[in-house]
Order: structure tokens, then C-alpha cells, then sequence
């Protein structure tokens, strides 16, 4: 059992009146990389700059550790932070803004020049110590402010949405250098984001935050493959929700009556606590399309409805059926080749595992200022 | 066909283009050309003539009046820089501190802040000057008990009070223009409240230094106002020599020659400074 390296425990942030966090319990794990995911203003990024001291909470404590760091300022806490404007000092060479923290820590000369030659190597820059941050492109500039992080081996490294402002392609790269990085030095890595693929691909852990509380905390799989909540099933990529009643609870696998007359099979264990109405979801690459012909087979969920729009995308079909009761399913089917494509018009059946099913806490809707992405 | 249309549209458009900078430049350049350059040449020409008032003036090419009146009024020449360097350390010393409170902890209130620093300039200079005289003329209420002390003339102090502006502006634009998010990783890097200052802030301010220091030494220096209203026998500066030279004596000759040594001076050292400060240097500080 590692070390617990962070903890918070009943953070509270009030802005005013806004509560940006609300009550956060939260324990990180030494060397762990986790993510902190939710849309803007869940309070994710306030969350990180309590951790890293910019901001005090107004109720909780914050341990580092195992020392309490709730009152000390930033520059009293082992913790560096890859700010998401990267916050190069704009006057230094990059040696210069590498060297700054060991600089402050009073590191001797030659320490100074080997660490900062050793993580301009990390980051995969080299001899690039006499430029200026504005000589260098956004990609080099986020590899500096990383280096320089890094360069002070903190106990705990905060990333706020670090790569939010590089491109498709450089971000995917950086994901996976990130990763590597982290893998190198082994430092607790709490990285803040608002793109679910981004923090499903990096992370061990990962919490789901919303209004200023975690929705949900797992590894990215579990949390994937059985969100607990609506939000979080909508927030970590498509979902098909169906709203139902439990019908009959009493063997392994449970039956939900759908609207629309299907039944569901649900693992009985997921139903804990719930009922009598639950929501059940199925992810889109679960479901099997096939004509609506026959018996559905035999151990298999099924629902029927019209497919609306048939969408190629090169290596998959995207469909989107008109399901029982006004519900638009999702269908994500590998282009395998083998079968016709069903055509949009005809009669289809969803088929799925019923333990590909899970059940979800319903959530309230979300607010405007939140659907951004 | 396209072609031809296209050889058609283009010297057109690029002669647009190339004139562009030009118009644009035309109305402040001639402004300089009428209102500047050619009372300045005018005035080199006076600076090398002689004769009075009465008998009219000829010109002699007397250059070595430069040398005349320079030694003759050495004193006020080396008194104007010494006033002039030591009001512009000063509100250096009063407007920094002024600008980083208004731009770091200004919040809300930063516009008001500022319209109160320039608040004073809605009264007139002159009016400004005289209301200092009643208590900080060198027979004043204050320096009239503190004069035996030699502390600070009043001189000095009208100029660094009438300039603080001009110090206290450019500085808080400079201020107010540093990423706050470079002051955090300052301080998220170990680098605690004096170093944040000393290795980040203030090298980022140094262009404002730079501007401010420039826009309050250059006038201070010429400045005659404060020394003529506020000031005794034993603080006249050089402005005052000058308008006196000129507007009393009517030795415009004298006058114009003044001036030019006194820019000459002023332009050289600003060359100085502006080499020394200049940009590339601010690295040393860190």
C-alpha cells in the first residue's frame, strides 16, 4: 500500500456568495497520476491552486505528505505547478527560467547547470538554454514549463490543463510524453482537465468533479464502464440512457422494464439502493445493430427502434436510432466489412450483455455556463 | 482574360499600398517639419548671431559664445542636473511603491486611484506652484524653520511633487501589464516575497522605469517655474537664466545658445542611459 501523498479533507472555497468547492475529500496517492475532470467552473482549477497555494481555503485542512500545508505559501510547499498560460518569465533565457527554483533553494552552480541540462534532456530540448520564451513555439514553451517544474523534483506536481492550448496532434503527442514522463520520475502528478479522453488516457485514478463536489472517483475504466451518476456518464462520452422499473430484483441479474415494453437485464449488485424508477445506460461500441427480424437470441438485451442516420467514419459506423419512448440511442460499430451496413429507415435491434448495462443516479440538467467541454 | 484583368487591378493596388505609410506620416511629419525643425534651425542661427536689441542682430557664426556662456553659468548648468537628478530619484522613491499599490491592489477602485493621481493636473501648474509657496516656499511655513537644516529645497521638492505623474504613469502601465500568473510561478518556484519583487516584478517594470525616469529627468532639468516661484537667489537653474536671457535681457543670442548646450547635454546623456538600460540588459538583474 503506497504512501498517501495529498489529502484533503473537507475543503470548502467560497467566492462570496459561490461555493467553487464544496466539502472535497480527496486522498492521492504517492507517485499516482491523477486527474481532476469536469467543466468549467465545477471547481477542478480552484481545487489545484488551494493544493498549490494560491488560493486558502475557507474551511478543511490540506496535507502533503503527511505535513499540514493549509496556512503556507506557495513557495514554502515541496509542489510546482505547469500553469495552463505556462507563465514563462518572459525576461529569461530558458536556461534562466529552469534554473529559477533551484536558484531560490540556493542549489550550487555546477548542481544547477547539470539538473537544468538533464531535464532540457527530459522534455526533449536540448541546447535550447540561451532562447527566449518568445523565440519558442507553444509546444516548446509547455516542454519549459514542465522542465522547469520538474527540474525542482517537487513531491507533488500540479498540471492545470497544461496542454489546452496546442492542437489536436501535439496535444495526443504530449499525452504520451506526459505519461512517459511521469513513468521517469515518479513524482505524484494531479493533473486538471476538462477533456475526459485526455484524463482517461494519462491517469491511474481519476475524479469527476461537478459544482464544486466529486461526482464520482475511480480508475478510468471502472468509471467508464459503470459511471455512477448521469452527469459522469454523459461527461466520460457518449451514453444511451434508458429510464426504467425495477420489475423483479431477485436473481443474480435483475429485470428493468423499459418504456417502450423491452425488458433489461441488470446486474442485481448495480441496483443497490435504488429503485423503484432507475435509469440504466449502455455504451455505444457495446451494442450490436442487426434487421428486426426474428426472436432477438437468447441471453442478450435487446431494444428495437429505426435508424435515423447512418455516419461513416472510416473506421467504424456511427448510427443513431430512434429508440422506444422519444430516446435517441447511439450505436458505434466497427467497420469490419463482413455484414451490409443496415440503411437509415429500416427496423433494427440493439443487442447488448446485460452486464455491459449499468445504472446511474439520476442528475440534475446541465446549466448553460457548464455545457462547454 | 483573367490575366489581363488581374495586370490591370494590380499597379494600382500595390501603389496604394506603397504610398500608404507615407499619407499616414504626412500630417505629424509636417507638423514637425513647420512647428519643430524650422524654428530650431531658426533658433541655431539666433544661438550664433550678434548684436542687441536696438541695433538689430547679424549673424557672426560666433561659436565660441558656446564656451562663454557655458562657463559663465556653469553653476546653474551643475545645479539643474543635481535638482533634476535628485526630484527624479525621488519620485522614483514616491511613485513606484504609488503605481505597484494601485496596479497590484488597486482591485476594482484602479481607475479612481489614478484619476486622483492626476487630479492636481486640472489645476494649473503655475496656480499649483503658488499654492506650494505658502507652505513650502523656502521662507514657508515648513522649509522656512527647516531651512538652516539644508534638508531639501523646496525647489526640488515642487518639481518631484509636479512630475510625480509623469514618473507614476509609465510605471504603473508596466506594472499593471505583468501576467499575474508569472508572479505565481515565481512564487510557486521558492521565491519568496523579495525575491518575487527583485526577480520578477522589477526587472518586468524596468521599461516603465525606464519611460517614467525619462519623462520626469528631461523636464525637470529645464524646469523654471518651481525654481522661479518657490525657490531663492542661490536655487536658479538654468531654465530660469534662459528666460531671463531672453525675455528681460532680450539677449536672445545668449539665450539660444543655453538651450542648445542644455539639449546637447540632455541628448547625450540620454543616449548614455538608454544604452546602459537599454532592453538587453535586464537579464543582469536576476
Amino acid at each position: 500500500m503506497p504512501d498517501v501523498d495529498v489529502r484533503l479533507e473537507g475543503v470548502t472555497k467560497r467566492f462570496g456568495e459561490v461555493k467553487a468547492v464544496d466539502d472535497l475529500h480527496l486522498e492521492i496517492q504517492q507517485g499516482e497520476f491523477f486527474s481532476l475532470l469536469g467543466p468549467s467552473g465545477c471547481g477542478k482549477t480552484t481545487t489545484l491552486r488551494m493544493i498549490g497555494g494560491f488560493e486558502e481555503p475557507s474551511a478543511g485542512g490540506i496535507s502533503l505528505g503527511g505535513g499540514d500545508v493549509t496556512n503556507l505559501p506557495p513557495y514554502r510547499r515541496n509542489v510546482n505547478t505547469v500553469f495552463q498560460s505556462y507563465a514563462l518569465f518572459p525576461h529569461l533565457s530558458i536556461f534562466e527560467n529552469i534554473a529559477f527554483g533551484l536558484r531560490r533553494k540556493k542549489v550550487d552552480r555546477s548542481e544547477v547547470q547539470r539538473r537544468v541540462k538533464e531535464s532540457l534532456d527530459l522534455v526533449d530540448l536540448p541546447g535550447f538554454d540561451t532562447r527566449k520564451p518568445t523565440q519558442l513555439s507553444g509546444g516548446q514553451q509547455q516542454r519549459v514549463a514542465l522542465a522547469r517544474a520538474l527540474v525542482n523534483r517537487p513531491r507533488l506536481l500540479l498540471l492545470d490543463e497544461p496542454l489546452g492550448a496546442l492542437d489536436l496532434k501535439l496535444r495526443k503527442q504530449m499525452q504520451l510524453e506526459l505519461k512517459r514522463i511521469q513513468q521517469e520520475v515518479g513524482i505524484t502528478f494531479l493533473y486538471v482537465t476538462h477533456d475526459q479522453e485526455e484524463a482517461m488516457t494519462m491517469s491511474n485514478r481519476l475524479a469527476v468533479m461537478r459544482h464544486g463536489r466529486i461526482e464520482q472517483l475511480d480508475v478510468p475504466e471502472r468509471m467508464y464502464e459503470s459511471p455512477a451518476t448521469e452527469f459522469v456518464a454523459g461527461f466520460l462520452g457518449a451514453s444511451n440512457l434508458l429510464e426504467g422499473q425495477i420489475l423483479d430484483r431477485s436473481s443474480e441479474l435483475a429485470n428493468v422494464g423499459v418504456a417502450g415494453g423491452s425488458t433489461v437485464r441488470v446486474p442485481t449488485a448495480r441496483l443497490d439502493g435504488q429503485g423503484p424508477t432507475v435509469k440504466v445506460g449502455v455504451r455505444p461500441e457495446k451494442i450490436k445493430l442487426e434487421a428486426d427480424e426474428g426472436d432477438p437470441p437468447a441471453g442478450w438485451n435487446s431494444v428495437s427502434g429505426t435508424l435515423r442516420v447512418s455516419t461513416f467514419v472510416g473506421v467504424s459506423h456511427q448510427y443513431t436510432v430512434n429508440g422506444p419512448a422519444d430516446s435517441t440511442l447511439t450505436v458505434y460499430a466497427q467497420n469490419l466489412g463482413a455484414e451490409p451496413a443496415p440503411r437509415e429507415g429500416e427496423r433494427v435491434r440493439l443487442l447488448w450483455r446485460p452486464e455491459h448495462t449499468f445504472v446511474v443516479q439520476p442528475s440534475a440538467p446541465l446549466a448553460e455556463w457548464e455545457e462547454e467541454q | 482574360m483573367a490575366a489581363g484583368v488581374q495586370q490591370l487591378a494590380k499597379p494600382k493596388t500595390r501603389l496604394g499600398k506603397r504610398l500608404a505609410p507615407y499619407l499616414l506620416i504626412m500630417p505629424g511629419g509636417l507638423w514637425l517639419l513647420v512647428f519643430f525643425l524650422i524654428p530650431i534651425v531658426f533658433m541655431l542661427s539666433v544661438s550664433l548671431q550678434t548684436g542687441n536689441l536696438e541695433g538689430g542682430f547679424a549673424q557672426t557664426w560666433h561659436f565660441h559664445r558656446y564656451i562663454e556662456v557655458f562657463q559663465q553659468y556653469r553653476p546653474q548648468m551643475v545645479r539643474s542636473f543635481a535638482f533634476g537628478t535628485i526630484a527624479t530619484a525621488i519620485t522614483l522613491l514616491f511613485g513606484y511603491p504609488l503605481a505597484y499599490w494601485i496596479a497590484f491592489h488597486g482591485g476594482r477602485h484602479k481607475t479612481t486611484f489614478l484619476f486622483l493621481l492626476l487630479l492636481p493636473f486640472f489645476v494649473s501648474f503655475v496656480i499649483r506652484t503658488l499654492a506650494w509657496q505658502f507652505i513650502l516656499a523656502d521662507d514657508g511655513i515648513v522649509f522656512g524653520t527647516l531651512k538652516s537644516w539644508h534638508i531639501l529645497p523646496a525647489v526640488i521638492s515642487g518639481i518631484a511633487y509636479n512630475f510625480l505623474p509623469f514618473m507614476a504613469l509609465p510605471l504603473y502601465v508596466s506594472l499593471e501589464r505583468i501576467d499575474r500568473r508569472v508572479v505565481e510561478a515565481a512564487s510557486d518556484l521558492y521565491a519568496n516575497k523579495k525575491d518575487v519583487f527583485l526577480r520578477v516584478i522589477f526587472p518586468l517594470s524596468i521599461p516603465g522605469v525606464f519611460a517614467g525616469i525619462l519623462l520626469t529627468f528631461v523636464p525637470a532639468v529645464g524646469d523654471y517655474v518651481n525654481a522661479s516661484i518657490l525657490g531663492g537667489t542661490n536655487t536658479t537653474m538654468i531654465g530660469n537664466i534662459i528666460q531671463l536671457e531672453f525675455l528681460q535681457n532680450f539677449h536672445y543670442p545668449v539665450a539660444a545658445a543655453l538651450s542648445f548646450i542644455l539639449m546637447g547635454i540632455l541628448l547625450i546623456g540620454i543616449f548614455i542611459y538608454a544604452r546602459v538600460l537599454g532592453a538587453s540588459s535586464i537579464e543582469e538583474y536576476v
